[in-house]
């Protein structure tokens, strides 16, 4: 099947764009984004809005439609493909089958200094309504805040016998948390740790498929809670042990 | 303004039982001095600059001292008797030390009065050029006066030159004050970087240097404008005092100083970070700099409708540390947040009881307000009506210093367009609900009086547990952002040091004595 992006008509294939550029805002201005967005591929752009945003700044707010289309049967998306159980199914699961308590160490890690996405994940109040693995029996979690150097994270992990690693990556600039990501899966196999630990990322901009690409076991996205990431990791440790 | 029916019995007794937890702490805090206030001492004498391994001379100085003699008695007596052996003046001394020529110990200490005289022109200049940025501001904000809520936006490239055009850009569209927000980990390095930078990650080195550009730029500005325009910074972590002698030199208007947040979000050792915010709050009182205390980021962590009450007893303690700094109330920026899910029904009635009582209760301090940032996800859309929402509540609440959210809070450093759209939001919700809070009376016995009343009982009990405690033990306890933090933990224990009985620091005597009122 054949898709094009919709605006209020099949196949108008309409989009909505809006970026700054350094000119002021004048006729020439306008025209220079009208360009810009034809390079990107709209046909007929039109400039909805335009305004001065101070000194020699310009913002902008298009409409058009693009004649790309996408074929669906093609797409393939890798997306965690373990089921996700519920906190009671996760803690009796750990209790019948794992038979020991897990312990898992988050940190959000390198520079980032936003706790958001690993408190959402492990304090006990959770993420709308949705409980952190704090409160999870048999899961003993070390939440160990933001800003947390990768060497300093490994050390806990040691320290503690981590079965399981959260790092989470919120609000980064110019893809500084990629490079910090990968050091931590380079120091990790430096360390020969690697193997012995389930590493996951998490965060407002990380796929599984990037996070596989990055090395680790799983990412989780926006929308996923303690839960997706609880299920995800017993069901990889009892993998793990029968393997 | 007792809109919300407050009862003042209450409101006197918390303001009695942070008193007491602040003494409590002050008695420690006075006992006792720290590597970065001997490093603050080098720096108001007037010593700057690096060795040729970029190492700065008053970490040089200090750390020679700690080594070699007794920092107990303080850096200044081993200053001025080691200009008293050389014969030298402290420029010279200074030349001569970056070439390794001279030291600073090993000389007889000569006596207090001495030592008060040879120092005393040095101190008087730089306590001279703090009084003039003093009246420059004055004469600015007499020339261009403050609106009653200002706008206050971030810039946080990493180079000083592109946070130029950002804040231009900014202040031009409309923002009053202006942060440049400090590169990560910056809290955690143990001297203050120098010299001009043009890298960091997500954000600003603090440099002298920097502090320098940014605040002619928006002196620029502020004469373009005729609006002056504010600068911010942040002092929180190992350099507090540093960086606040920093912001008194280079004129910055507003400094985020919290007596707790370096303990509580940045585990920085509690004796260090008490002994440190007092010394610091002296200077910004001295410099008529605004403080900002971080009480917002408990809702970061902590349940926002559960924890209200843990940012109520924050703001009366970090409001008696900061007289015992004396620092008036109208340099006491208390910070709080609108953090409260969106999903909670009545949350926004929630939000607008707890800012209206804190601006009832601190009527007189310049309130800093920070946005929605828990709640808030890649949907830029949903995120810019959530700000429309706590703009409201700021200007209904007369808020003061307006932190604005950011569409992009959840996604990366605002980009100029975000920037832009957030004072156009600010703006029109200021104009068009200008008088909204001054209309509309709250209902007696309803939800929001009832909100503000249950808050600041709980504020009332939690302030009775400290005190009963000790603050020290309650911060161990985790009784903030639910977050403990042992008395002999963290980072930075080790510059911490009991006052010898023959401790010098003529510094400290001016800050506590001078007369400085305007």
């Amino acid at each position: 099947m054949l898709i094009k992006t919709y605006g209020d008509t099949m196949n108008d294939g309409k989009v909505e764009l809006s970026f700054t550029l350094p000119v002021e805002a004048n006729a020439v201005g306008a025209e220079a984004a009208k360009v810009l967005a034809k390079k990107m591929g709209m046909i007929d752009p039109s400039v909805v809005h335009s305004e001065s945003i101070g000194a020699g700044y310009s913002f902008y707010i298009l409409y058009g439609a693009v004649p790309f289309s996408v074929e669906m049967n093609d797409i393939k998306v890798k997306t965690v493909d373990t089921p996700t159980y519920s906190k009671d199914e996760v803690e009796l699961m750990i209790e019948e089958k794992l038979k020991r308590d897990i312990i898992f160490v988050g940190a959000s890690t390198g520079t980032d200094a936003h706790t958001v996405g690993i408190d959402a994940i492990m304090n006990m109040k959770g993420y709308a309504g949705h409980y952190g693995l704090e409160r999870y029996k048999h899961v003993i979690a070390y939440n160990m805040g933001s800003q947390v150097p990768n060497e300093l994270f490994i050390r806990k992990a040691k320290e503690v016998h981590a079965d399981v690693l959260l790092i989470s990556q919120t609000v980064t600039q110019k893809e500084v948390h990629l490079r910090n990501m990968v050091e931590l899966v380079e120091l990790l196999e430096a360390e020969k740790l690697r193997d012995k630990v389930i590493l996951i990322a998490g965060g407002a901009r990380i796929t599984h498929e990037l996070a596989k690409e990055l090395g680790y076991d799983a990412g989780f996205g926006p929308g996923k809670y303690a839960e997706d990431v609880a299920s995800f990791a017993v069901l990889e440790l009892l993998r793990r042990q029968k393997a | 303004m007792n809109k919300l029916n407050l009862d003042k019995q209450i409101i006197d007794e918390c303001r009695q039982m942070a008193g007491a937890i602040a003494d409590d702490v002050q008695a420690f805090i006075d006992r006792h001095t720290t590597v970065a206030i001997e490093r603050t001492v080098c720096r108001l004498l007037g010593i700057d600059g690096v060795d040729s391994f970029g190492a700065p001379l008053c970490n040089l100085m200090v750390d020679e001292v700690k080594q070699k003699a007794d920092l107990s008695l303080g850096i200044s007596i081993y200053v001025a008797s080691a200009l008293k052996h050389y014969g030298m003046s402290l420029t010279d001394f200074v030349t001569h030390y970056q070439n390794d020529e001279v030291t600073l110990t090993g000389h007889d200490l000569i006596n207090f009065t001495e030592a008060d005289q040879l120092l005393k022109p040095y101190l008087d200049a730089g306590f001279n050029k703090i009084k003039a940025n003093r009246q420059t501001r004055k004469d600015y904000l007499a020339k261009y006066p403050a609106p009653e809520t200002e706008l206050y936006v971030i810039v946080a490239t990493g180079n000083i030159y592109e946070d130029v055009i950002q804040a231009t850009a900014a202040a031009k569209a409309g923002a009053d004050i202006i942060a440049v927000i400090r590169t990560t980990g910056q809290s955690l390095l143990d001297y203050v970087p120098y010299g001009i930078t043009t890298e960091g990650f997500g954000g600003t080195y603090a440099t002298q240097a920097n502090f320098k550009i940014m605040r002619a730029a928006l002196d620029k500005i502020s004469e373009e404008e005729k609006r002056y325009i504010k600068l911010v910074n942040y002092a929180s972590g190992l350099c507090m005092p540093e960086i606040a002698i920093m912001g008194a030199l280079e004129r910055l208007d507003v400094l985020l100083n919290d007596s707790m947040y370096g303990i509580i979000f940045r585990d920085i050792n509690m004796q260090r970070t008490f002994v440190d915010q007092y010394f610091s709050r002296l200077i910004n009182a001295y410099a008529g700099i605004i403080i900002n205390t971080g009480e917002d980021n408990y809702l970061t962590t902590s349940d926002a409708v559960e924890q209200a009450h843990t940012v109520l007893a924050s703001q009366f303690i970090n409001e008696q540390f900061a007289l015992r700094a004396r620092l008036p109330k109208r340099l006491m920026g208390l910070g709080h947040a609108f953090e409260i899910d969106p999903a909670i029904e009545n949350g926004f009635l929630f939000e607008l009881a707890q800012a209206q009582m804190a601006r009832e209760i601190f009527p007189d301090s310049p309130l800093k307000y920070m946005p929605p940032t828990k709640h808030v996800t890649g949907n830029i859309f949903r995120a810019y009506e959530q700000n429309t929402l706590f703009n409201i509540v700021t200007t209904m609440t007369h808020q003061s210093i307006h932190l604005l959210g950011m569409m992009t809070e959840a996604i990366h450093t605002p980009f100029m367009q975000d920037r832009f759209l957030a004072i156009q939001n600010a703006k029109m919700i200021q104009k068009t609900m200008k008088s909204m809070g001054d209309e509309l009376v709250f209902q007696e016995g309803g939800i929001i009086q009832n909100r503000a009343h249950y808050v600041l009982n709980e504020a009332k009990k939690l302030l009775a547990s400290i005190q009963q405690q000790s603050l020290f033990q309650s911060l161990e306890a985790g009784v903030f952002a639910e977050i403990k933090r042992p008395f002999t933990g963290g980072k930075g224990l080790d510059g911490v040091f009991l006052k010898n009985k023959a401790y010098f620091n003529p510094a400290l005597k001016r800050l506590k004595e001078d007369v400085y009122a305007d």
